[in-house]
C-alpha cells in the first residue's frame, strides 16, 4: 500500500470542477483507492463522497492506494492535483 | 377543437408547429417488496444506461452551444451515475431488502442531498439540486414518463412552460425551437427578452395555458397580436400562413436597411446600439444592423461558476467584443448583481427587498477588490476598441466618485506597470433611480454620458415590481413622470455638451421613439431584432416638427392621454 498527504490549495476548496478531475484520473485504476480527512474514509472513485466531507482549502487530506497498480495511481493523483491546481505539493 | 388564448405580445412574428411541454412531471411511485432482485438489477442498469446515453448527448450538444466550461456540470451529472457509492449501495439494498429500484435509488439519493444540504456553504448546498436532477432522471427511466431535455430536441416545436429559467433557455437550439409560450412574465422578463434576441416569435402571460395544452397539439404563435391559437382549421393556418411570410418579407425590406445612417425625415441623425448580454449576441447585433453595443451586460461572466472570473478571463472577452465593433463605441456595464442574480460563490446576506438592496454598484463598491479586477480587465483592453464604461445603479453623487476613483488608480497603476491603454475612455453612468435622474445636473458636470435604464427607472419610480402581474398596470413607461425625468437628464447632458442615450425595452418602442427623439436622445439602443424597425421609423419622422409638440406632451396627465397623443401624431 502507498499513502500520501496533501494540503488543498484551490481556493474554493474540493468544489465540483476539482473533485470531478480527481475521480476522473482514478476511475481506471485497479487498486482500492481512499481518501481520509477528519477521520472519514471515502472512496476515491466516487465524486459523491469526495464532495460530501466538505473539504475547504487549507485542509490536509491522506490518499491512499492498494492494489496492483497503486503506485502509477498515486503518480496520477500527485499529476491531476498539480495540474488542475488542487494541490501544490 | 379549434381554441384561443390571450396574453402578452413579446416578440415578433408569427410561429406554426406542434407544442412541446416544458414541465417536471410526477415521479411518484410505491415502495413495492420484490422476491427476484435479479430483474430489479436489469431494470435499474437499464435505466442508468439510458439516463447516460442522454447526458452524453446534452452535453456534447452543450459544449457546441455554449462550451464546453458551462457544460462541464452535465460531466459532473455524469459521474454521479457512474459513482460507485450511488451504485452500489442501490443495489445491496434492493438484494438484501428485497425493495424496489424505485424505492431504493430515493433512499440512496435521499441520503446524499441530505449530506449536502445540510453543509454550510452555499455551493456545496447546490449540489443536492445535482443529485437530485441525476435521481430524477434514472427514476424517469424507471418509472417510463418523460423528463424534459430541452437540449435534445431535434424536431421544430414551440416550447410551453410555466416559466423559463436561463438553465432552461441555455441547452435551447434556435434551429428547432420556432417560438416559446409561457404562464408567467411580461415583456422585459427573462424568456421575453431571449425571444428577441433569437428572434423567435413569443407569447409570454397566458394564464391557464398549462392547464388547457397537451404535448403535440398543433399550435398558431402570434407574437405581434400577443395570441395563441389550438388545433387550427384549415383556413387559420392558411392565414396565418400567408401572413408568417408577410412577416418574413417585411423582414428583408427591412434588412436592405442594415448598413443605413439613421437619420430622421429632416436629416437628423441619432445612434442605434444593441443591447447584448454575452458575445453570442453580437452576431445578431450586427446582423441587425448596429452602430454600436448600447449596453453590455457583463453578468454571465459571473454566472455559472464556482468562482471570480479573473482578470485574464475577462480581459479576452471585452477583448473579443471590442475587436469585432472596431471602431463602433461599445458601452460596457460593470457588474449588476445582487437582486434577483445570486452568486453561488458569493455568500450574501439574504435580503427582504433584493431590489432595493446590496447590488450593482453599491456591492461593488462593497468589494473593491472584485470591481478593481473588473475595472482592471476593461481598462486594459480599451486598445482593442472603442470603450465605453458605465457604473449600473447610481444614487449618489458620492457613489459615482468613489467608482471613478477606482477606476482612476487602476489606469494609475496600469502606467506604472507600463501597460498600454487608451486615456480617454468615457465613463458614465446608468440613470435608473429617481434621485439621479432629478440630480442629472449636477451629475452632468462630472460624467462623460447618460445611458436612462428605463426598466428599472420606471418600477423605482412609480414602485411597481415589473415581474408582478397584479401591479403590471402600473408599470407605465408613458407615464408623464418617466417623460418629464427623460427630458431632465437629456437636457442635462447637452448643457454640459455631453450626449445622453437610452438602454431600457423603451427605446425600441413604436410609440415611444417619436417622443424621445422629439426630446433630444442622442442614442438608442434596444434587442437587436427591433434596430432596423426603429431605423425605419425614424426615416419617416420629423424632428423639427416633433420638437414642437414635446411640451403639450409634457403637460399631459396620463400614459393614457400620451399614448392617443402620440398615435395621432405618427398617423398623420
Amino acid at each position: 500500500m502507498t499513502e500520501k498527504q496533501f494540503t488543498i490549495t484551490d481556493e474554493a476548496g474540493m468544489h465540483a470542477r476539482p473533485a470531478s478531475a480527481l475521480v476522473g484520473s482514478v476511475s481506471k485504476f485497479k487498486s482500492d483507492i481512499m481518501l481520509e480527512f477528519k477521520g472519514k474514509k471515502v472512496n476515491l472513485k466516487s465524486i459523491l463522497g469526495v464532495m460530501s466531507l466538505g473539504i475547504s482549502s487549507g485542509s490536509i487530506v491522506t490518499i491512499s492506494a492498494d492494489g496492483e497498480d497503486e503506485d502509477e495511481a498515486m503518480a496520477t493523483i500527485e499529476e491531476a492535483m498539480k495540474d488542475e491546481g488542487i494541490s501544490n505539493q | 377543437m379549434t381554441s384561443q388564448l390571450y396574453g402578452i405580445a413579446a416578440s415578433d412574428g408569427i410561429a406554426i408547429a406542434k407544442t412541446y411541454r416544458l414541465e417536471n412531471p410526477s415521479l411518484e411511485f410505491e415502495k413495492i417488496m420484490i422476491a427476484e432482485p435479479g430483474p430489479e438489477i436489469e431494470r435499474l442498469q437499464s435505466a442508468l444506461a439510458k439516463s447516460t446515453a442522454e447526458l452524453e448527448l446534452i452535453k456534447e450538444q452543450a459544449e457546441k452551444q455554449i462550451g464546453p466550461k458551462e457544460a462541464a456540470i452535465f460531466g459532473a451529472h455524469l459521474m454521479v451515475l457512474s459513482d460507485p457509492e450511488l451504485i452500489g449501495p442501490i443495489t445491496e439494498k434492493i438484494t438484501t431488502d428485497h425493495v424496489n429500484a424505485e424505492f431504493a435509488l430515493h433512499e440512496v439519493a435521499e441520503m446524499f442531498i441530505g449530506i449536502f444540504s445540510s453543509m454550510d456553504n452555499d455551493y456545496m448546498k447546490e449540489r443536492a439540486a445535482d443529485v437530485k436532477d441525476v435521481r430524477n432522471r434514472v427514476l424517469g427511466h424507471l418509472l417510463g414518463v418523460k423528463v424534459p431535455n430541452p437540449g435534445l430536441i431535434s424536431e421544430k416545436v414551440i416550447i410551453l412552460a410555466e416559466d423559463l429559467t436561463p438553465s432552461d433557455t441555455v441547452q435551447f437550439n434556435p434551429e428547432f425551437i420556432q417560438g416559446f409560450v409561457t404562464e408567467i412574465g411580461g415583456r422585459t422578463s427573462h424568456s421575453a427578452i431571449l425571444a428577441r434576441t433569437l428572434e423567435i416569435p413569443a407569447v409570454v402571460g397566458v394564464k391557464h395555458l398549462m392547464e388547457n395544452l397537451e404535448d403535440g397539439t398543433v399550435l398558431i404563435v402570434d407574437g405581434i397580436e400577443g395570441k395563441i391559437i389550438a388545433n387550427p382549421t384549415k383556413e387559420e393556418l392558411q392565414h396565418y400562413g400567408k401572413r408568417k411570410e408577410e412577416f418574413a418579407h417585411q423582414k428583408t425590406q427591412l434588412a436592405s436597411l442594415k448598413d443605413a445612417a439613421t437619420l430622421s425625415a429632416d436629416g437628423v441623425e441619432v445612434e442605434l446600439g444593441a443591447n447584448i448580454g454575452s458575445p453570442k449576441d453580437l452576431n445578431s447585433a450586427l446582423e441587425n444592423g448596429a452602430e454600436a453595443i448600447g449596453l453590455f451586460r457583463t453578468e454571465f461572466l459571473y454566472m455559472g461558476r464556482d468562482s471570480f472570473p479573473t482578470e485574464e478571463q475577462q480581459f479576452e472577452i471585452y477583448s473579443e467584443v471590442l475587436e469585432r465593433m472596431g471602431s463602433k463605441p461599445t458601452v460596457v456595464r460593470t457588474l449588476d448583481i445582487g437582486g434577483d442574480k445570486e452568486l453561488s460563490y458569493l455568500d450574501l446576506p439574504k435580503e427582504l427587498n433584493p431590489f432595493l438592496g446590496l447590488r450593482a454598484i453599491r456591492l461593488c463598491l462593497e468589494m473593491p477588490d472584485m470591481f478593481r479586477t473588473q475595472l482592471r480587465a476593461l481598462i486594459r483592453s480599451s486598445v482593442h476598441g472603442n470603450l465605453k464604461i458605465m457604473f449600473p445603479m447610481i444614487a449618489t453623487l458620492e457613489e459615482f466618485r468613489q467608482a471613478k476613483q477606482l477606476f482612476v488608480e487602476e489606469q494609475e497603476k496600469l502606467a506604472a506597470e507600463g501597460i498600454p491603454f487608451n486615456e480617454e475612455i468615457e465613463v458614465g453612468i446608468m440613470v435608473e433611480i429617481p434621485s439621479t435622474a432629478v440630480m442629472a445636473d449636477l451629475f452632468a458636470k462630472e460624467v462623460d454620458f447618460f445611458s436612462i435604464g428605463t426598466n428599472d427607472l420606471i418600477q423605482y419610480t412609480l414602485a411597481a415590481d415589473r415581474m408582478n402581474e397584479n401591479v403590471a398596470h402600473l408599470y407605465q413607461p408613458f407615464n408623464p413622470a418617466i417623460l418629464r425625468m427623460v427630458k431632465m437628464v437629456i437636457d442635462a447632458a447637452h448643457k454640459e455638451g455631453k450626449w445622453a442615450g437610452m438602454c431600457g425595452e423603451m427605446a425600441g418602442e413604436e410609440l415611444a421613439v417619436p417622443i424621445l427623439l422629439g426630446l433630444g436622445l442622442d442614442e438608442f439602443s434596444m434587442s437587436a431584432s427591433s434596430i432596423l424597425k426603429t431605423r425605419s421609423l425614424i426615416s419617416t419622422l420629423s424632428k423639427a416638427e416633433l420638437v414642437t409638440h414635446t411640451e403639450q406632451i409634457l403637460s399631459l396627465a396620463t400614459a393614457e392621454e400620451v399614448k392617443q397623443y402620440v398615435a395621432g401624431l405618427v398617423k398623420h
